[in-house]
């Protein structure tokens, strides 16, 4: 085995996986919080990408890692947010379950 | 990286398992509780992915942020909500759970077989700068990224605003349409404990 470095092809498929992971939680998941925690996997795998992608093939300018940066700010507010409107919902219907909140269901 | 490549190729796999099999412990875990904090595994070892890739200001950003801040935000978040209930059985849960699952089997192998058959244009590792990646982000941030620098902080400021106004409870004494008083109890306090004895 003669490799110099990490195929870039490794990250790209942990990534995905991460991100498919996420999106089956997503659909899935019966609890909001649970919901919210997918979203954050989805974002993490987003940023692996970029990493990857800044490591191996822009690894003089970076701009891959200023948008990781980026993408983690919003994910912080993302997420402060999600559980601030969480927490109303809760307060609003006593509940959790993604199936009862259905307000907006045609 | 001065690291020998089989050394960096074991911290990748260990690395690797930890975070799929964390995401898949996030994701089916019966326990919502397990599920936050093993998503802080995953989380830190996402930064040590980013050690990997000679990006120490990511890795440090993301240990602070994510597992710092997003991650106790969530277990605060299940401490407030945990309420123990019986969650209505769906009728055709099992046909959703079919599709979801080969639509997100479908997209996995289509992104795998994009990764491995695209010829990805690598840059020579020659113009690498290695660990000076800080300084060349900062540089970002101060010259070509300002505008989006900047925003990210009003951003960052309405969030918190959003999140006050939404969270809190409401202080009025009258409800505005009935004339009624507000209940101002706490919902918890009506309700049974939260920590009920687990079955």
């Amino acid at each position: 085995m003669s490799l110099e470095s990490i195929p870039i092809q490794a990250y790209l498929i942990v990534s995905s996986a991460l991100f498919c992971i996420g999106i089956w939680g997503l659909l899935n998941s019966r609890n909001a919080v649970r919901v919210l925690m997918s979203i954050e996997l989805m974002l993490n795998a987003v940023n692996i990408n970029l990493m990857a992608f800044s490591s191996y093939i822009d690894n003089n300018l970076i701009q891959g890692q200023v948008f990781t940066i980026f993408v983690i700010t919003v994910a912080a507010a993302e997420a402060a947010v999600g559980l601030a409107i969480l927490l109303s919902l809760y307060r609003n219907r006593v509940t959790v379950d993604m199936e009862s909140f259905n307000l907006l269901k045609w | 990286m001065s690291i020998a490549i089989t050394t960096q190729i074991i911290c990748f796999t260990v690395l690797s398992l930890i975070i799929l099999i964390g995401a898949l412990g996030v994701v089916l875990l019966e326990s919502i509780v397990y599920s936050a904090f093993l998503l802080g595994g995953v989380f830190m070892s996402v930064a040590g992915l980013y050690l990997l890739l000679n990006a120490s200001f990511v890795a440090a950003a993301q240990v602070l942020v994510y597992v710092g801040a997003v991650n106790v935000l969530i277990i605060f978040a299940i401490m407030l909500v945990n309420k123990k209930e019986d969650l209505k059985p769906i009728n055709d849960i099992k046909s959703r759970r079919i599709i979801s699952t080969s639509i997100c089997l479908t997209l996995l192998s289509l992104l795998i077989r994009v990764d491995l058959t695209n010829v990805w244009s690598l840059s020579s590792p020659q113009n690498s700068i290695g660990e000076e990646s800080t300084i060349r982000i900062g540089e970002h941030l101060f010259s070509d990224y300002l505008l989006p620098f900047e925003l990210a902080s009003v951003l960052l400021l309405m969030a918190m605003i959003g999140a006050i106004v939404l969270a809190r409870r409401d202080v009025m004494t009258k409800d505005i349409s009935t004339g009624l008083p507000v209940d101002q109890e706490l919902i918890e306090k009506s309700s049974e404990p939260l920590l009920t004895n687990k079955n």
